[in-house]
């Protein structure tokens, strides 16, 4: 165990993965020289040598092209920059990645990762700091996970890496810096995409997030522990497929539900498990599902504007503890 | 470029497979018989047929909408892909495909794509992996018509694949038609290879109904490609001889323009003409009896397919997710 931050931790996950197998290489923009615009490719380029590849600003042929590499039979890890982009290569992603091994009958398959820094950062404003994972959980063919620590950085990329299906892996720009413990693990996987993870044990009220939320999501947890409610808190890590019997398993034992994540909250994830929860565990509940995210609006640019839309623990605070009047 | 006799008669065998496949198809889409939509290559025999031939099993074809020509050029499994394109769980995608979506990843036919201009980058990427990751001489075939020349992934795979002198071939059908509207009316260059200077891409121009043409076109691509000189834009003029999808009305033009352009494009009836007298093309002549027996032998495989995919069971209902995940 040493201390790494997220950033570093993904640049094991991939140096170690790398190191077990040689058709694995990455391609996107601003890697080779740089290390990725937040670091997180650093060394990989002197310790791989021509498989780390600088790409055009084309970011359907960095989407399409991992697509074809994929069924060449190479193992492609492809960078988006920032997650804002994505829309560019919208058609790369959910008419060809998504849909090649399904509509061939099985013939292909497509051992693809797409990291996808997201999030906001500090004032980036409309076009670069939005979190638009809830996007890609409407598309059958591709598995989506947004670790929230660097443990998991590290253990869910691993995965990613050797799943044979293509994963959307949403890394958060804020999450970066943070550092943790993190094992060394080289051979293993310890994580299985679709597990989600109770990072608190309470039995009043369920918390669920995943990414940047579980910031607030254990914030507010800790100081409603200070007010006598015991938060359950679950990470679920993986979206699409979301591990719907925890938060169910955790809901009949709390009866409360508390859903929050920093995308907008119309459309948001939190719409899938508020409704899953209504529609199989509804007579469990004692309080209304509450659910937080961002208000419809585009990220702003000025402070006092852009604080607006993000959700803060209070919030999380203040509401799960009108559950209980 | 002269070929041999028995180079030549696979040609004719290839390209007669291919209009008598798509015969029966529209035969039996008339018909009700054949579900979804369904476009055809009748006209385009000889590009599909001329490209391939200079391929080996293990290069790879990104195909069109367009694509049954591609993929019974590239040595796909007919019984299989008629099935496919009645949606029979005895088909290439075991159903799950039909007409726009058909591949056969054995003889390295990646698919199908039913969005214009989606194969581009996929080949590309395809090339990429080969050169620079896998490390062997496979090289990545992308047809692509007149229409899709005007999609921006276009100038991206193109511009990846000159810069990183990757063994992508670029296959120009240049049909006339994007659809429903005259390529002229939404294109400035008269030569859609034009482009193929922007990124400093060796560009040739074949007559697509010409399969000599074609294939010593695509030979040449090929060996550059394997040489890891780079890309080649290889652009066919050739014509959409029916409509854009079998029932399209074709109000867009006249019985009389179709007639006269099939015939004055028609790869059969060019190659029966020229094989049948002294030509450049390989030593001696065909006799007609002998085009006449290709012809005999490719009608009866097509019928057999037609059997094949008809008496073939539809997929079992619980089939549906199968194939979705690993």
């Amino acid at each position: 165990m040493r201390k790494l931050s997220f950033s570093m931790a993904t640049c094991e996950a991939m140096a170690e993965e790398m190191a077990l197998d040689d058709k694995i290489f990455v391609m996107g923009e601003d890697l080779a020289r740089q290390g990725g615009i937040f670091g997180q490719f650093k060394g990989l380029p002197e310790k791989f040598p021509g498989r780390v590849i600088d790409t055009p600003i084309s970011e359907t042929f960095i989407i399409g092209g991992g697509v074809g590499a994929a069924l060449a039979g190479a193992r492609p890890v492809v960078d988006m920059h920032f997650a804002d982009f994505i829309g560019v290569c919208m058609d790369e992603i959910f008419n060809q990645m998504a849909k090649v091994r399904y509509m061939f009958g099985g013939q292909a398959k497509v051992p693809l990762v797409l990291r996808a820094p997201d999030g906001m950062t500090i004032q980036g404003a409309a076009q670069h700091s939005q979190a638009v994972e809830a996007w890609f959980c409407h598309i059958p063919g591709i598995q989506v996970v947004a670790p929230s620590n660097p443990e998991d950085a590290k253990a869910v990329l691993k995965a990613a890496i050797r799943s044979d299906n293509p994963v959307i892996y949403f890394e958060n720009k804020i999450l970066y810096k943070e550092t943790a413990m993190v094992p060394e693990i080289a051979d293993e996987v310890p994580y299985t995409i679709g597990k989600a993870k109770v990072r608190r044990e309470g039995k009043d009220v369920t918390i669920v997030s995943y990414s940047i939320g579980m910031k607030n999501a254990l914030g507010a947890a800790e100081r409603l522990a200070k007010e006598g409610i015991e938060a359950e808190v679950i990470d679920l890590i993986s979206l699409s497929p979301w591990d719907k019997e925890a938060v169910l398993t955790s809901v009949k034992k709390t009866h409360r539900l508390c859903i929050a994540h920093e995308a907008v909250k119309q459309g948001g994830f939190g719409a899938e498990i508020a409704a899953t929860v209504a529609e199989e565990a509804i007579e469990y509940l004692d309080a209304p599902i509450l659910r937080y995210g961002a208000p419809f609006c585009p990220i702003p640019f000025a402070p006092t504007l852009e604080k607006m839309v993000r959700v803060f623990p209070e919030d999380l605070v203040k509401g799960i503890k009108g559950m209980f009047e | 470029m002269k070929v041999s006799k028995e180079q030549a008669l696979k040609f004719y065998e290839t390209m007669c497979l291919i209009r008598e496949f798509e015969t029966s198809v529209k035969h039996d889409f008339l018909n009700g018989e054949i579900p979804g939509f369904v476009h055809l290559y009748i006209g385009e025999e000889a590009v599909a047929t001329g490209i391939c031939a200079a391929l080996d099993d293990t290069d790879y074809i990104e195909s069109t909408h367009r694509g049954h020509g591609h993929c019974i050029a590239k040595g796909a499994d007919i019984d299989r892909m008629m099935a496919e394109i009645f949606g029979k769980k005895t088909g290439l995608c075991k159903g799950k495909g039909g007409s726009m979506h058909i591949a056969d990843f054995s003889v390295g036919m990646l698919g199908a794509n039913g969005v214009v201009g989606g194969g581009y980058n996929l080949a590309a990427g395809a090339a990429l992996a080969n050169k620079m990751i896998l490390k062997n001489d496979r090289v990545s075939v992308v047809f692509f018509g007149d229409g899709a020349s005007n999609r921006g992934t276009f100038h991206e795979a193109a511009n990846v694949s000159s810069a990183w002198k990757l063994p992508t071939i670029f296959v120009n059908e240049m049909n006339q038609w994007a659809s429903t509207t005259p390529y002229e009316t939404t294109t400035a260059v008269k030569d859609i290879s034009d482009r193929a200077k922007g990124y400093h891409m060796p560009a040739v121009i074949a007559d697509g109904k010409n399969v000599f043409e074609v294939y010593a076109a695509a030979v040449e691509a090929v060996e550059r490609a394997r040489a890891g000189e780079g890309p080649t834009f290889i652009e066919c003029k050739t014509f959409r001889v029916e409509g854009h999808f079998v029932g399209d009305p074709e109000l867009y033009r006249t019985r009389e323009y179709v007639k006269e352009n099939a015939a004055l494009n028609d790869p059969l009836t060019w190659f029966d003409r020229t094989m049948t007298r002294k030509n450049g093309y390989i030593d001696g002549v065909i006799e007609p009896q002998e085009l006449e027996a290709v012809r005999a032998a490719a009608k009866e495989k097509i019928v057999k397919a037609k059997e094949f995919a008809m008496s073939s069971e539809y997929p079992d209902p619980d089939q549906y997710t199968a194939d979705l995940y690993l």
